[in-house]
């Protein structure tokens, strides 16, 4: 494919403006000196800082605990939903349901986080803890706003598929339960992993809404960098950025080639229907 | 491909669960520090790691095992909203003066028990019965700061070097910066013309208003982090800031750049005071704690890692210390001042009220606008 060179220009730019921003963080990671503006000797001490500083490995580890449970649980209970939205008889009751679970997603973070702390306080009151906030309520507001994004992914692969599928399925003796294993779940399984992944890498830079429900004891990384902003935030971050970076994007291009893998088998599959049907005809 | 993905969920939620397992064990106290971030001496870059030397000398000198759970903030605000919302209960925390009066008259916090904390003692006279608390009970000082003038001495001749008068010199326009927060950038002009930064009056105010209009064009740029950046490239000349912090910048300066620092004749001070919340779970384990703070070893650590002057006697007669500053560093830290308690009591931001408070911001976003 060729481009012309306004097209070129344009897609420069717009690249240079998503990634610039990231290539100097990561040069900077690389700086000897805690200067941002002069860059004085390549060096990896703060790779070497970084992990040596128990406190903010401590806050990485916390983030990617919470995530993964987040993750975890937002994926099964989403999924669970999209079905159960799916069979929904009434037309005009699965576009409230659909409605409701969108509202956390639409909602601004400012509000959820607020609500939720409020919520937790109140509880915690009527029981009478003085620390209603822990990493128990920081994980269910993190499902909370987890929940609709998987179950937006998840949805439409349900609706895409043939309905005749697990009910054929079942006509040749399998189980609800095998047909749903073994037909249902491998359709909607491309929507599940993109909905976890979303679900995951929300969850890892959520700011606002951890630290309204964030308690004492478990501080997550995005709340220890904010409180860093008083003062300078050291180079040991712009390391730690640069790692965090590199693993996502490993992740990413994982997640696509699996996808990749999954549309091609798809096309060869389809391809080959098509075959056999125009064969069946002649 | 299905069963690989199931088996990565199961494994993840169990790795997820042995890392929870971990915590909480029924014999261990619990020590719930809440304080600003990047404000104690971590361990990082070979320092001494406070938190953990507290655990194992409590462990050792009291037979039991303590856990600190140690969270940051980055503003008083912050705090302030944090522990008001009754949501979470915090031991230790290290406020700012006027947020420790604010705290104290609105009965947030626990008078101290001094007899657990007879490192009390080292604490310099001055940082006594300041008016935050007048009467010493709820307080005990941990850093304190003085705010000058900041300047690039390759840029500025040494002739206009002196009081606020800098920051409003018009050969330097456009490399002057100006704090990007109301209740600073007033203070600098009131402090320039001797009006009182605590003043109920509006047309003190209004006076302070109009010089910072006068210093409007020549203004680089209305900052706060960014500051050191700009000075430490050189973009910018002329600055104010705390001490500390010039330290800070003056390590990392560029080669051509040649930061200097001066107190200017009346300046801001503030005060960083460690206290305990009403909300706290083990007041006296609390107390232990901010009177291990105030050991030499500790209180040396952490003025060092800080780069901030301490009230501690323990810490700037320490010969280490004094060494590793620098006798020009200890010269700016801790300026000779023989009316301290005073100048700190007439000079220093207290809180406002509503109303002055109003004002204040009406003219701050006049002045951003026009």
């Amino acid at each position: 494919m060729k481009m012309k060179l306004s097209s070129k220009i344009y897609t420069g730019i717009i690249f240079a403006f998503l990634f610039a921003p990231i290539v100097i963080l990561l040069i900077f990671s690389f700086n000897e000196s805690k200067s941002l503006s002069v860059f004085s000797v390549f060096s990896l001490k703060w790779y070497k800082e970084l992990m040596n500083d128990r406190n903010t490995l401590e806050t990485v580890r916390n983030t990617l605990v919470l995530a993964t449970c987040a993750t975890a649980i937002s994926t099964v209970m989403g999924t669970a939903a999209a079905l159960g939205i799916d069979r929904l008889r009434s037309r005009w009751y699965r576009a409230a349901m659909n409605t409701v679970t969108d509202i956390p997603m639409t909602n601004p973070d400012i509000i959820t986080g607020i609500s939720l702390m409020l919520m937790f306080v109140f509880v915690g009151r009527l029981f009478g803890a003085s620390n209603s906030l822990s990493f128990w309520t920081m994980l269910i507001a993190h499902v909370t706003f987890c929940l609709p994004y998987v179950i937006l992914q998840v949805l439409p692969k349900l609706q895409q598929m043939d309905k005749a599928l697990p009910e054929a399925a079942m006509d040749l003796g399998c189980t609800p339960m095998q047909a749903f294993f073994k037909v249902e779940l491998p359709e909607m399984l491309p929507g599940i992993i993109t909905g976890a992944i979303m679900a995951f890498t929300l969850s890892l830079d959520d700011f606002v809404i951890s630290y309204f429900t964030s308690g004492n004891g478990f501080e997550t990384l995005p709340i220890r960098i904010y409180s860093m902003t008083k003062k300078t935030v050291t180079p040991k971050m712009y390391a730690l950025a640069t790692i965090i970076f590199f693993v996502t994007m490993s992740l990413l291009l994982i997640s696509n080639l699996v996808d990749n893998h999954d549309s091609r088998k798809l096309r060869k599959r389809k391809k080959s229907q098509d075959r056999q049907t125009s064969s069946g005809l002649s | 491909m299905n069963k690989k993905f199931v088996r990565l969920i199961l494994a993840l939620m169990m790795l997820a669960g042995i890392c929870l397992t971990g915590c909480g064990n029924s014999d261990t106290l619990t020590l719930n520090v809440y304080n600003w971030g990047e404000y104690i001496s971590d361990g990082s870059e070979d320092s001494f790691d406070t938190i953990r030397e507290f655990e194992n000398w409590y462990q050792e000198t009291y037979g039991t095992k303590v856990n600190v759970n140690y969270s940051t903030y980055a503003s008083n605000e912050d705090m302030y909203s944090k522990i008001s919302s009754g949501a979470v209960s915090y031991d230790v925390i290290i406020p700012s003066d006027y947020m420790i009066a604010r705290m104290a008259s609105e009965g947030m916090l626990l008078p101290l028990n001094y007899e657990n904390i007879p490192n009390y003692q080292h604490i310099d006279a001055s940082f006594k019965g300041l008016y935050y608390d007048a009467d010493n009970q709820y307080s005990v000082p941990y850093a304190y700061g003085i705010v000058g003038v900041i300047y690039n001495a390759n840029v500025v001749d040494a002739a206009d070097v002196g009081d606020w008068d800098l920051m409003w010199n018009e050969k330097y326009a456009g490399s002057i910066l100006q704090y990007n927060n109301s209740r600073d950038a007033f203070g600098t002009a009131m402090y320039k013309l001797g009006l009182d930064v605590n003043s109920h009056d509006k047309a003190v105010w209004n006076t302070a208003y109009e010089e910072l209009m006068h210093q409007k064009p020549l203004v680089g740029s209305y900052v706060m982090d960014e500051i050191y950046n700009k000075m430490e490239s050189g973009e910018a000349a002329i600055g104010s800031y705390y001490a500390g912090d010039y330290f800070t910048m003056r390590d990392v300066q560029a080669p051509d750049v040649d930061l200097q620092f001066y107190y200017p004749e009346r300046t801001n001070f503030y005060i960083d005071a460690m206290c305990i919340p009403s909300c706290t779970q083990n007041k006296e384990l609390a107390e232990i704690f901010i009177n291990y703070m105030l050991s030499e070893e500790a209180a040396v650590a952490n003025a060092e890692f800080t780069n901030y002057a301490s009230p501690n006697k323990l810490v700037y007669t320490n010969e280490g210390y004094m060494a590793d500053m620098g006798a020009d560093a200890m010269k700016i830290l801790y300026p000779e001042m023989d009316n301290f308690s005073e100048r700190y009591n007439q000079f220093a931001y207290r809180n406002m009220d509503a109303e002055m408070l109003d004002h204040l911001n009406t003219l701050w976003e006049n002045l951003k606008i026009n």
